[in-house]
């Protein structure tokens, strides 16, 4: 009994130690897979989300609250929005703030308390054309706050988001010049007998990048 | 491990006058505790995320229209590849929609394809179009990304479809009745 209840409490001391919480996603987005092995960056990160359904929204990582009040400042001058400070903060200073509506209705977006956000279902950014690409508008923004420093440009898709959706993030990211970004995906291993696996092999089992 | 040694004074004689307390049990009953114990951990092996997302690099080429700085290719070293609806694949060689052929993502039918196709060209030359179409979705774009990294192929670029291989590609759906 002794030894079984110290096996029980070393394991949970473990499971306690080496769990990270998930921070509660409001979008459920499931990757598709891939071989890569790069973990992805957590820093930096101007994150685009696509649903299932194709709509697209934008976020940034909760460290840069600074990058994420110019943000939100250049596109309030930007596009005469008339932001209140109030409404600005409520994209700084929400760690799972997101954006996920056009312009026309970011300031009563802003309004809601994360009460009245729960469940409700956006529109998601338009950017299904070149013409109307409002995240030219948010890349070109953070691009801006960034200047200087490193950014990660993240693109996060559903498995079954249509091309479409992510072609006009592409159109996004060219307009403004990025032309390097990232995929995320969950890792998988290198199919047996695959060029891959004979590279990673030859390369002492180094992992490729 | 649970009792406690409560016979205090280890073998001192108590006098005559003084009433011998009765003892109590200290063992105590550790099952609730365990109990616990293994609710906890099963919560813990639940919630946990072992393995962290990873994130796949994806360069793409600049539009431009001067003809210097464009990338050349040669007609018989290309391949197109064009995932589209119900994870199928429709592929050509060199510059000729017309000769469409198609494949799927299912047993690995594109990667032999493509192996074959680089086993067939000049390394340094051999490159990879990939057009998805508008019915494809971004799992099947990531996926022929990725078969890119895992068949080695160094050259290969994403590419908006022209609306004349759309056409090839419509035309070849509805002949095998896919919808």
């Amino acid at each position: 009994m002794t030894a079984m209840c110290d096996v029980a409490f070393l394991l949970l001391s473990f499971f306690i130690l080496a769990t990270k919480f998930k921070p509660p996603e409001a979008l459920s987005v499931t990757t598709p897979s891939s071989v890569s092995s790069k973990v992805a960056p957590e820093k930096n990160v101007v994150l685009i989300t696509m649903d299932k359904e194709g709509k697209v929204y934008f976020s940034v990582s909760d460290v840069n609250k600074q990058e994420k009040k110019d943000i939100i400042d250049e596109v309030n001058t930007a596009k005469n929005l008339g932001l209140t400070d109030a409404e600005k903060k409520n994209f700084s200073n929400n760690p799972t703030a997101y954006i996920g509506v056009a312009f026309s209705q970011l300031k009563s977006y802003l309004d809601k308390s994360p009460d009245q956000l729960k469940g409700l279902s956006l529109p998601g950014i338009p950017c299904q054309d070149s013409t109307n690409n409002e995240l030219t508008d948010w890349v070109r923004a953070a691009v801006g706050a960034f200047q200087g420093g490193h950014m990660n440009l993240l693109v996060k898709g559903d498995d079954a988001a249509k091309y479409p959706s992510f072609q006009g993030v592409i159109i996004a990211f060219k307009k403004n010049d990025q032309l390097k970004f990232q995929l995320i995906t969950s890792p998988v291993a290198a199919p047996v007998g695959s060029e891959l696996e004979k590279v990673q092999k030859a390369a002492g089992n180094k992992q490729a990048d | 491990m649970a009792e406690m040694d409560t016979s205090g004074g280890g073998g001192h004689k108590k006098g005559p006058g003084v009433k011998k307390s009765k003892k109590l049990s200290t063992r105590v009953d550790l099952t609730p505790m365990v109990d616990l114990g293994f609710l906890l951990i099963t919560f813990f092996i639940f919630t946990t995320t072992m393995s962290q997302p990873t994130a796949m690099k994806l360069n793409l080429p600049k539009d431009t229209d001067k003809p210097d700085e464009q990338n050349k290719l040669k007609e018989s070293a290309a391949l197109t590849v064009m995932p589209s609806k119900s994870d199928m694949v429709y592929y050509y060689e060199g510059l000729d929609p017309s000769k469409l052929q198609s494949s799927t993502f299912k047993k690995n039918a594109i990667r032999d394809i493509i192996l074959d196709k680089k086993r067939r060209t000049d390394p340094k030359d051999f490159m990879v179009i990939i057009k998805p179409t508008k019915d494809a979705t971004y799992k099947n774009t990531v996926d022929i990304l990725d078969e890119m990294k895992i068949d080695d192929v160094k050259r290969y670029a994403l590419v908006d479809i022209t609306p004349d291989e759309y056409k090839f590609v419509a035309l070849t759906e509805q002949a095998n009745g896919i919808k």
